[in-house]
């Protein structure tokens, strides 16, 4: 694991403006907030948190969806900061997001032949032999039918889409794929054919997972590493093992201690985490968590706490750890 | 309403609320979707009872059959749902909509964005279920000329506003006299899940339908809006029908748990029986499709069947490892197991040919 990492984030941040009424800028949405991290070749890191807390914008940023306001994305040793998909040339297709919820990132007018063939005309200058050879080979791996090329979307079952969505980016061979929440909305039965598939397809194409997500239990069964965000902000970073088993900050624990244990304790007999997150165009002073935070103290809303090594492999942004 | 269901009639015992051979059906352009086939359900006094299922399994048919607002193609074909004795299905429908619907039972829904009036404070939405439906209603508000000028005597609004406000106090609303004046944008999700329960249990209930009410929320929110609902369900003694696809949340709030799939209920137990010892194979299945550190994720081959032309016998069939010839034709009995325990199978999984 000592390779050079594939992507290099530094202190990444991206707003958002607030306006008024008559489009003055009135304030921001710190979205994302001085993100820093890296990602190794062949690992899966996740990226967990709850709505809003910066997840999407992340990834969104990363492959020039959104232009940063400050910091930089270091990818396969290029700075890539800034750059649309269309100013990065070799680098786009090897750097892919696959969205949410591909039922409506799908054109609905579109066959899935026709979805899949346009990524193939854009990045790539091959024949249309070979465009439909490869077309077929990944529609394969996903496991569909070419029977299917001919469907429309909604023709589809939700696992389907998905299918659909992963060989969409698929067919450009790239190294790191963005996967946002890539099984919500899908029943567990499904989920977990979806989450083999992405397994299956980590190893024969020799992928680099960003797996964001906000169900725990899924990101403890597909993780290498995991980040936790909390308002824009990375507030602890581990192995896997690490965090389900020794979270450091208090954020964390409580995100922990929310998830049902079948056959164990009951959350609704203890859990604690009382509030809800505040509003992120206008955060608290010092540490984002405090309002909510179990062990705040009056030092919390001075100091903003950075993320700080406490483990070997294990940081967390907290003054009492 | 046809007379269709010729079963004797039986003493209500301690069920709240029994649901008998229930079969309904869409017409859709396809053919007719025979959505729920034969489902039986009980629920006690004072229970939490969990229905379980993935998507297209019937369980929101259930709901809104059991609340009578069934879609206009859909059709009883035979069946019961009795209600502390008496059925809904052949009750005059005056009698359903001003004594039962959004009195006795009431209804949380899956989704808090969409279903308050945008356009209206929360003082007007609470206080519209209360002039209804509020237990302080007398039978004779409303009715008559003197119901047309004033339907909503003075002493019982004041009277209600203040229940109201109190409920908010309940749901964990802060400042409840500034949040009466708000619009429904102005709360988080979280808060409109606590709004949405509070006015589930205005009219005081003796039954609530929560339709996957916590499936929009964040993990840590979720938490919190299940140990409302827990709490307030057992402190008041109301029964409450949890629906959902996760069965995270079903172990964490209900007593009993039935599940459905493709229209059928498959099985039915106290809580941690079910999850220690499940007989059905799709019940088996479904747990071993959950993440789990440890061990292997496992998928359930196949898909769900068509509704329109469902696979005779047990639906499940055509998925089923212990499938055999009787499986194809008819459909299994409700087998006791003790200790509550139902399942409908002709091959349950027991103790020695356990996986």
């Amino acid at each position: 694991m000592s390779e050079a990492p594939i992507l290099r984030v530094d202190q990444l941040s991206r707003h958002f403006p607030v306006r008024n009424m008559f489009g003055w800028t009135t304030g921001a949405v710190r979205a994302l907030d001085d993100v820093s991290f890296e990602v190794r070749p062949g690992e899966t890191l996740g990226i967990v948190g709850e709505s809003g807390c910066g997840k999407s914008t992340l990834g969104k940023t990363l492959v020039g969806i959104h232009r940063p306001r400050g910091g930089r994305i270091v990818f396969e040793g290029k700075d890539i900061t800034g750059q649309s998909a269309s100013e990065r040339g070799a680098a786009a297709p090897k750097l892919q997001y696959c969205y949410q919820d591909p039922g409506n990132s799908l054109d609905p007018r579109w066959t899935v032949r026709r979805s899949l063939t346009e990524p193939l005309i854009v990045h790539t200058a091959l024949e249309p032999r070979d465009r439909n050879a490869r077309i077929r080979e990944i529609l394969q791996q996903v496991g569909l039918p070419p029977t299917h090329l001919d469907l429309y979307p909604h023709e589809l079952s939700g696992g389907q889409q998905r299918r659909v969505g992963l060989a969409r980016i698929l067919t450009l061979h790239p190294r790191l794929v963005v996967l946002d929440e890539p099984t919500s909305g899908l029943d567990v039965s499904v989920q977990a054919a979806v989450l083999k598939l992405l397994r299956r397809l980590q190893h024969a194409f020799s992928l680099t997972y960003l797996f964001m997500s906000h169900d725990l239990s899924v990101v403890r069964m597909m993780c290498d590493r995991v980040a936790v965000m909390y308002l824009g902000r990375i507030v602890e970073i581990a192995s896997t093992e690490a965090l389900f088993g020794a979270a450091k900050h208090p954020y964390t624990q409580s995100l922990l201690s929310a998830i049902p244990d079948i056959g164990g304790r009951r959350v609704t007999d203890t859990f604690a985490l009382e509030g809800e997150p505040p509003d992120p165009s206008q955060p608290p002073s010092g540490c984002r968590f405090r309002t909510r935070c179990p062990r705040a103290a009056a030092v919390c809303a001075k100091i903003d706490p950075a993320l700080q090594p406490i483990a070997p492999g294990q940081s967390a942004a907290c003054l009492f750890v | 309403m046809s007379s269709i269901h010729g079963f004797a009639v039986q003493a209500p015992g301690d069920n709240l609320l029994e649901v008998e051979n229930l079969r309904v059906s869409f017409a859709t352009e396809h053919g007719v979707a025979k959505v729920l086939d034969g489902v039986n359900l009980t629920i006690r006094p004072g229970e939490i009872m969990g229905l379980v299922g993935e998507s297209g399994c019937g369980k929101t048919t259930l709901a809104n059959a059991i609340l009578g607002i069934l879609a206009n193609n859909a059709r009883r074909e035979a069946g019961s749902i009795r209600f502390a004795g008496e059925d809904l299905l052949t009750m005059p429908r005056w009698q359903a909509e001003s004594e039962i619907r959004g009195r006795s039972i009431t209804f949380i829904p899956q989704d808090p964005f969409g279903s308050f009036n945008p356009l209206f404070p929360i003082r007007t939405q609470t206080m519209e279920v209360m002039k209804w439906k509020s237990p302080r209603r007398a039978a004779r508000d409303g009715r008559g000329i003197a119901g047309f000028f004033s339907r909503y005597p003075r002493a019982r609004r004041s009277a209600d506003a203040a229940a109201v406000l109190q409920m908010l106090r309940t749901v964990q609303i802060s400042k409840p006299e500034e949040a009466f004046g708000k619009l429904p944008h102005e709360f988080s999700g979280g808060q409109r899940q606590r709004l949405m329960i509070a006015l589930a249990l205005l009219p005081q209930p003796e039954l609530i339908i929560a339709d996957e009410p916590t499936t929009a929320l964040d993990a840590t929110i979720q938490a919190q809006i299940l140990k409302l609902l827990k709490r307030l369900a057992k402190e008041r003694g109301v029964s409450v029908l949890f629906t959902t696809h996760d069965l995270g949340t079903a172990y964490e709030i209900c007593d009993r748990i039935t599940v459905l799939y493709a229209g059928q209920e498959v099985e039915t137990a106290p809580v941690d029986d079910f999850f220690q010892r499940p007989h059905h194979p799709y019940t088996v299945r479904l747990l071993e499709s959950l993440p789990h550190p440890g061990r292997e994720l496992r998928e359930i081959g196949g898909e769900i069947p068509a509704l329109v032309d469902p696979p005779a016998g047990c639906r499940f069939h055509p998925r089923c490892f212990r499938a055999t010839e009787e499986c194809l034709s008819d459909r299994p009995a409700v087998t006791p197991l003790g200790g509550g325990h139902q399942v409908r199978c002709y091959h349950p999984i027991t103790g020695a040919s356990r996986l």
